[in-house]
Order: structure tokens, then sequence, then C-alpha cells
């Protein structure tokens, strides 16, 4: 098969971590304003290690961001990633805008023919 | 026809698409009914698609190809997985290898796509679930990058066709 090959990991790894639905709202939270991980981990009904390995997976998906700050640490989102998944999503869109486009005109071949129908009826 | 309103949700990996034609649910059901009105308008730009086989009853297998500008084939699968005539359809869509098995690795989209009757006429709303990158990356691959341009230039050939 020619089909190109655009399987990436990095595609790969950010719809994995967002496969899941504590992730993803990890990633609205710290996406609307930074956080540590252990204000993070008090929302959760969960360990704070679980909360800690839902973030490793995100920030090897390059979907939020992690820094020491003293004796915290901090986690930002990455808003370029986000809008990667968002990109890949508006291809597909087109692609339903064409569908629909196409369907239209199969429709509006029966239109056609119901007029030639009645051209012919009236020629009668 | 209009497209009444189209939601992503990259984080959930849904596409929700509304669009409106002035046909009855009837006829819109039988574009995705008939095999030969389906591969009419399923494939992207320049990836036409054939239908081999299209058993549109629940539990019911479909298999296709779609053929790109260079003649080279990427065939696909579906498994109807819910189906009330001709309101509702439920369906799961894949890559298939050579011989049109399921391409397991590939992963599947799941489609709910609805038909209900509006004062244009039928309302359709097709939802797309992604549960794999590649499904996503490999469709946007094929015919997605040459855009719009190319796809009006079809739609021209093809409301040409009903002129003549």
């Amino acid at each position: 098969m020619v089909v190109e090959s655009v399987v990436d990991d990095e595609a790969d790894r950010i719809f994995h971590a967002l496969a899941d639905a504590t992730r993803r709202d990890i990633v609205v939270r710290v996406v609307q304003q930074e956080q540590s991980v252990s204000t993070l981990a008090a929302g959760y009904a969960m360990s704070f290690a679980a909360v800690q390995k839902h973030v490793a997976v995100l920030e090897r998906a390059a979907l939020v961001v992690k820094e020491r700050r003293g004796r915290e640490q901090i986690v930002h989102g990455n808003l370029e990633t986000v809008r990667r998944a968002t990109r890949l999503l508006q291809r597909y869109e087109e692609l339903w805008r064409y569908r629909v486009q196409n369907i239209s005109s199969i429709l509006s071949e029966d239109r056609e023919e119901d007029r030639e129908e009645d051209r012919e009826t009236e020629n009668e | 026809m209009t497209v009444v309103s189209s939601h992503k949700d990259p984080e959930a990996l849904t596409l929700t698409f509304v669009a409106e034609f002035d046909a009855s649910v009837e006829r819109v059901w039988q574009v995705w009914e008939d095999p030969r009105q389906l591969e009419r308008w399923w494939g992207p730009p320049t990836w036409p698609a054939t239908f081999d086989r299209h058993d549109f009853v629940q539990g019911g297998r479909s298999n296709y190809y779609m053929t790109g500008p260079d003649g080279e084939k990427a065939r696909g699968w579906w498994v109807i997985t819910s189906i009330q005539p001709p309101h509702r359809l439920e369906f799961d869509d894949g890559f298939a290898d050579e011989n049109g098995e399921p391409a397991r690795d590939m992963g599947a989209t799941h489609g709910v796509v609805t038909l209900e009757a509006s004062e244009v006429g039928t309302r359709m709303t097709a939802v797309t679930t992604f549960e794999s990158v590649e499904q996503l990356e490999k469709m946007s691959a094929m015919g997605m990058e040459e855009g719009m341009r190319e796809a009006l230039s079809q739609i021209d050939a093809l409301l040409a066709e009903v002129r003549a």
C-alpha cells in the first residue's frame, strides 16, 4: 500500500493520554490555571501517587508541563498540543462537509428527475 | 444543503456534524442503505469508495476499498452494531488488510447517525468517536491535504453530470 504513513508516536501519546476521563479533567483544570500536584490530588478520590502517575502520562504526551518550585511540583497546560488534537479533528470535519455536499448532489438528482417526469407528463 | 452545526471535542475525541437536506427521511436513509449511492459520497476527495459487501442489518458487515489518485487501494470495513430504519444507525468503521479482514491494530471509529424530520426535510446528525489516532491520521492523509479546492471541483463534476 502506498498510503503515506503519517502515524507518529507523538500523536499516539496525545490520544492515549486523553483517552482517560481523569486525565482529561486534569488537562482542563491546568489549562485554566496552573496547579500543584498536591492541589490536584486533593480534588480526586485517589492517592497522590495515582494522580502523579496521570500527570506523568500527560507530561510524556507534552499536554502538560511540570516544574518544581520549592517543595511544590507545579503543573500547567501545554496549549500547543491541545491545539494539535483540535487540528486533526478539523481535517475530519472537512471530510464530513465534503460528504454532506456529495449527498446533497445525489438528492438533487431526484428533483431533476422529478422535473423531467413533470415535463414528460406535461407533453403527453 | 445546510450545515447546521459542527462540534469538535478534542478531549473526548468526538466530532458531531449536523446537516439538513431537502428530502424525506426515507430518501436520506437510502444514501446509507444503497451501496451504489453510499460509494458516491463516502470516500474523501480523490479517494472514491467501492463497497463489495454491504449487509445493512443488525450485526451486518460491509467491506469497501478506496482508490487513491495513483490507483493504490485502502481497504475498510463496517460492522452495523445497531440499526433502526430509517432513523438510526450505529456502526464501527476501521481499516482492513489485503483480504478485507479488520486490521485490529489500526483501531476503529464508532459512528452514530440519526435522521429526523425537520422543517427543511431531514436533519442528519452524525457523531464520530475516535479510538485511535492512526485511524484519524490515516484518514487525514488520504486526500485531505488537497483541501476544499479538490472537493469543490469534484462537486462541480457531479453537478455537470446532473445537468447533462
